[in-house]
């Protein structure tokens, strides 16, 4: 699964980063199936209590210790200069990044009196935090991103004459691109046959003539070249345009058939949950909660492995596909670890008692009002944005 | 200064595999100081002297295109990149000896190519797998680039050469390996310049010295001249 899904295109040589991810995300699988059986009752619960103990141990163990370390072990390695004394490095990076964890910690009310340093509750209390931000940055920029994208009505109408007219465009430029590289390789050419020409010519007027014939063409090159550099931007902006265009194309064929509609349906009542959500904060039937969260979660990890993947294809290199494996496996730990503190603030009230009992004294309060305001917040800087981008979308089409 | 004939040559490859450096060595001679990520497409000139030292010199220029991207790419992006594989004389195939990912994504990257060019309607008639028989009697002359040759440790090499080969012989095509980022490999009279300098003469002669159009289209149209032989016998 992992080598097919994610490394379509490049290896990863290490077979240790392979297995730390993979152990990432059995965990925290096991964490959901844990919860799972919580609820449907199947396993006695004191080997559940055991189980769960054991599951957390785990997890804080990689997350806190061995991802970060070899996180800066392969970025340390990456910086050529450095690689004499990587190991010494990379300690050095992660004592920095446990500072700045237990930093995190202070302005929080989190601390309470009765529990010492390396408490798991700490240890917790610190990874949640971390996690619950990502979680509501993540949900509350897709509960405004999920309805644009799936809802008809905000694709622009856009005809494949517009996509040829732009076409044209870019094989335009690019010609134009073309026959000034030529000017200038030819000028260079001929500037250096000149230039053999006139090493034969020793003494005086040798020098007088190189002086004389050289500026001219130096100068027209230079020129030249800058004109060339302001076409190839142009090209750049015209090809990304492009690919829009042909994006935006194909999604509105995507809509008209069968699944897209499906997904447009959904979109319209994930677009009504999620305003909903926004605006309100207290739910009214705990049970139907339940379910859509549940839901809501399912879709929210899909959403996030896909947007993983596509995001690593953008910036993958064959230098730090290590890195960027192992940074994947810590925001998936710390997304799971943080969605089960925040399930708990769905689910109906006879099943919280094992999860209080395990994860131990927790201001759970504090959690739930923070991801609220997390969320809020993201949500509304997302609406923001993208309106920008709507707006600025058709202007640019308009000066075609 | 622009009435020189001219030909036109795609460079394709991965991602990162260093392309763009490859092209600006062979072009003005020089390292590339600053490899960044290519967007879209980077065209550049090298002025080639044909049948150099002979009567017949004739001096064309050959534009290197040099499309960015990977063959996973959204179709969206292809589309897009699909533009530039019109009237396409010559193919460089770059791909990274480090990474054997990016050799087999070469079978990809020349059905990308070749298809896209020979349907005008952009209906892709193969079912995309890879056909020797369609290299076989490709028109258009391929060249096969291995980079980053010099990060190979010196044991691993011979099994690296082997492979690559390979590669070049179900491309039934020339192959050169070497570090883009060193400026001896394409010395003058280097074994590697004369590859290269074969290659460009190869594109040259099938543009402009064989004019039978048969043998210009590509895979589509030789299914149907096939058919249609058939058919007369």
């Amino acid at each position: 699964f992992f080598m097919r899904q994610l490394f379509k295109d490049y290896e990863v040589r290490q077979y240790v980063v392979q297995v730390v991810f993979s152990i990432t995300f059995a965990f925290s699988c096991t964490m959901f199936e844990l919860i799972i059986f919580e609820i449907l009752g199947a396993l006695s619960s004191t080997s559940r209590y055991f189980h769960w103990k054991l599951n957390l141990y785990v997890i804080l163990l990689v997350l806190i210790f061995v991802v970060p370390f070899y996180i800066g072990y392969f970025v340390v390695s990456n910086i050529r200069l450095l690689q004499r004394q990587r190991l010494l490095f990379s300690c050095v990076v992660w004592f920095t990044f446990m500072y700045f964890f237990w930093k995190l910690g202070d302005p929080f009310p989190i601390l309470s009196p009765k529990h010492g340093i390396l408490s798991i509750e700490q240890l917790i209390s610190r990874v949640g935090v971390i996690g619950v931000t990502l979680m509501a940055l993540l949900s509350g920029f897709g509960a405004v991103n999920c309805p644009y994208t799936y809802m008809s009505y905000f694709l622009r109408n856009v005809t494949d004459s517009d996509i040829l007219a732009l076409e044209r465009r870019l094989l335009q430029t690019m010609d134009m691109i073309v026959s000034k590289k030529k000017r200038i390789a030819m000028t260079r050419r001929q500037m250096y046959q000149r230039g053999e020409d006139q090493n034969k010519q020793t003494g005086f007027w040798g020098m007088i003539k190189s002086v004389t014939s050289a500026p001219s063409g130096s100068e027209n090159l230079s020129l030249i070249q800058q004109e060339v550099v302001a076409l190839e931007e142009l090209s750049r902006q015209l090809f990304l345009e492009t690919v829009d265009l042909q994006a935006t194309k194909e999604r509105i064929e995507y809509s008209k058939t069968f699944q897209g509609k499906y997904f447009n349906f959904l979109g319209y009542f994930f677009s009504i949950y999620c305003v909903w959500k926004i605006f309100m904060v207290k739910f009214w039937s705990q049970h139907i909660s339940f379910i859509l969260v549940g839901i809501i979660i399912v879709t929210s990890i899909r959403g996030l492995l896909i947007t993983l993947t596509k995001f690593f294809y953008a910036i993958s290199s064959s230098k730090s596909s290590n890195v960027i494996v192992l940074v994947l496996a810590q925001i998936m730990g710390m997304y799971f670890v943080s969605s089960v503190l925040l399930m708990r603030m769905s689910m109906p009230l006879e099943y919280r008692s094992i999860v209080t009992e395990v994860l131990g004294e927790l201001q759970f309060n504090f959690y739930h009002r923070w991801f609220d305001v997390i969320f809020l917040v993201s949500a509304l800087s997302s609406i923001l944005f993208l309106y920008l981008a709507h707006k600025q979308a058709p202007e640019k089409h308009m000066t075609l | 200064m622009a009435s020189l004939d001219r030909v036109k040559v795609l460079v394709l490859g991965d991602s990162g595999v260093g392309k763009s450096s490859l092209v600006h060595l062979v072009c003005q001679n020089q390292v590339l100081g600053n490899p960044s990520w290519t967007v879209g497409c980077s065209v550049d000139v090298r002025v080639h002297d044909y049948k150099e030292g002979t009567p017949e010199e004739k001096t064309y220029y050959i534009e290197l295109w040099d499309v960015g991207g990977s063959v996973g790419s959204a179709s969206s992006v292809k589309s897009t990149r699909a533009v530039f594989y019109n009237s396409v004389n010559g193919i460089i195939l770059v791909h990274d000896l480090t990474n054997k990912k990016s050799s087999q994504n070469l079978y990809r990257w020349s059905m990308e190519a070749l298809n896209k060019d020979s349907s005008p309607t952009g209906v892709i008639v193969s079912n995309g797998d890879y056909d020797r028989e369609q290299f076989a009697e490709n028109p258009i002359p391929l060249l096969i680039i291995g980079t980053k040759y010099d990060q190979i440790p010196e044991n691993k090499r011979s099994d690296v050469l082997t492979r690559t080969a390979f590669l070049s012989e179900d491309f039934n095509a020339e192959e050169i390996n070497l570090d883009s980022t060193n400026p001896r490999y394409f010395a003058a009279g280097s074994s590697n310049a004369v590859k290269l300098s074969r290659f460009f003469d190869k594109v040259i002669e099938k543009r402009y010295f064989t004019r039978d159009p048969s043998q210009l289209t590509g895979f589509t149209d030789r299914k149907r001249f096939n058919f249609k032989s058939l058919h007369y016998d």
